[in-house]
């Protein structure tokens, strides 16, 4: 078992200038400012935040650019961007603005050299590869895009490995059946991938209460949770979920606010 | 009001550095100039990636020697992740690279696995305990007033192997391993992890660095 602490990550989908919030990726509600969400989190003890801007036009662009360099003047912890970034310069621009990774999904199905060209440019510690997971039964999953909505006939964790072996330095993978949902973490599928690529994997998708975190971690293997519903609603707090996974025996980092 | 320099040479997520230093009400200037380097009064070099394209950065902008000559003085100097692993001698990250030389030392690719034989995850990525490196006294350095086992935000797959214990302040342990987390050498430091995005604690090191 290793030793390393889980990491607990607040995702805040972007349709700038709000936080929205749907059900596996429909019907989307605005939440308020961003910014606002990202310094409680923080104020909290989040351990990092990503951004996923999830209409991802050209013309959003730069107000997803001044979402994170606002962010970075008073939230001093990772900060992970996704969403519409299409090539080397989209990365350039977002890690200037304060990202310290980008996550990438649609570009890198169409493109997997692109995956391996962030990677030499910037260091592949700051390539995050985006999977949106579908079941399909029998134990397997396809990667979708465009907030799940679009096929790629590519098997999750055949992706995931191809994806590592050309330069991503973490996972994000989310399960689009579960996401939004707070029933908890597609469990098989997090361990499905987790146990086959040798980086780190963030679980996304279904977090409803800290035991859903203990099951992803304790079974499925994940070495980050992403989670938005529980927080974004104020079902937890994030020191509630520290404490409770603290309790359960999962490590994560101590955290006195 | 004290004046902080932070070198930039076109790699890395300056602006969050910049950001931390500018937190503590200090004037920072980010600048690529060989002479602002070489006459700075506090020095930062930040830096994520590969070792490689960290040095060449430097050498294409002439900043190795002013650094060097910067290094001789005994003005307070700071290494960030990178920033601190070429601080060492040199690298073997994808072939042979010669580093800055500071603090006499090699950088070396973390073992995919822990000490038990059980393979773990690279790179090795989020928060770890600070540990005291053994005999290290962190009075009067950049972890002044720091409790053990505050944990700080890493990522990165090599890491820095200094040849001289008494350049070792702290260390983080990454199943068994012990990984080289902070180095000094005088007012001289090296941080692998990343302070300005290590929250609260991490902004304490900023500021203990800047009391120097």
């Amino acid at each position: 078992m290793s030793n390393t602490n889980i990491r607990l990550i607040a995702r805040l989908d972007l349709k700038a200038p709000n936080l929205v919030k749907g059900i596996q990726f429909e019907g989307l509600r605005k939440l308020g400012d961003p910014n606002l969400f990202a310094r409680k989190y923080y104020d909290q003890g989040i351990d990092e935040i990503i951004y996923i801007d999830i209409v991802a036009s050209l013309y959003e662009r730069n107000s997803l650019v001044d979402i994170v360099k606002r962010t970075t003047g008073d939230v001093f912890i990772p900060i992970t961007v996704g969403g519409g970034i299409r090539t080397a310069d989209n990365v350039r621009e977002i890690l200037r603005a304060g990202a310290d990774k980008v996550a990438i999904n649609t570009a890198a199905i169409k493109k997997p050299e692109l995956i391996s060209d962030v990677a030499n440019r910037f260091g592949a510690q700051c390539m995050v590869l985006s999977i949106q997971a579908k079941s399909i039964g029998n134990g397997k999953w396809e990667a979708y895009y465009d907030n799940g909505r679009e096929k790629t006939g590519l098997d999750v964790v055949e992706w995931a490995k191809r994806g590592a072996e050309l330069g991503a330095g973490e996972i994000l993978l989310t399960s689009v059946d579960r996401e939004g949902t707070a029933k908890g973490f597609d469990v098989d599928l997090i361990k499905a991938v987790s146990t086959s690529v040798p980086i780190p994997v963030i679980a996304g998708g279904g977090m409803g209460c800290p035991d859903d975190l203990v099951q992803a971690v304790n079974i499925g293997k994940a070495d980050a949770v992403a989670m938005a519903h529980v927080l974004h609603y104020n079902k937890y707090s994030v020191n509630d979920i520290r404490k409770s996974v603290l309790e359960s025996g999962v490590r994560t980092r101590r955290f006195e606010t | 009001m004290k004046s902080i320099v932070i070198v930039d040479y076109g790699i890395g997520n300056i602006l969050s550095v910049v950001r931390a230093f500018e937190y503590h009400n200090v004037t920072v200037k980010v600048t690529d100039s060989p002479p602002d380097v070489a006459s700075a009064d506090s020095l930062v070099l930040p830096g994520v990636g590969a070792f490689g394209d960290g040095m060449k950065g430097l050498r294409d902008k002439s900043l190795v020697e002013p650094i060097k000559e910067y290094c001789q003085k005994e003005r307070p100097f700071l290494g960030i992740c990178l920033g601190m692993q070429m601080m060492m001698d040199s690298s073997e990250e994808f072939k042979h690279n010669d580093g800055l030389g500071i603090i006499q030392g090699s950088v070396q690719k973390i073992s995919n696995c822990g000490t038990d034989g059980t393979p773990h995850k690279i790179p090795h990525i989020g928060w770890n305990e600070l540990i005291a490196h053994s005999g290290a006294e962190w009075k009067g350095t950049i972890l002044n007033d720091m409790d053990p086992g505050t944990a700080m935000y890493f990522v990165h797959s090599f890491v820095s192997v200094p040849v001289d214990p008494v350049n070792c302040l702290a260390d983080c342990n990454y199943d068994g391993l012990l990984l080289s987390s902070v180095v000094k050498k005088g007012n001289l430091y090296g941080c692998q992890f990343h302070p300005e995005k290590s929250g609260k604690a991490g902004l304490k090191i900023i500021d203990n660095f800047i009391r120097l």
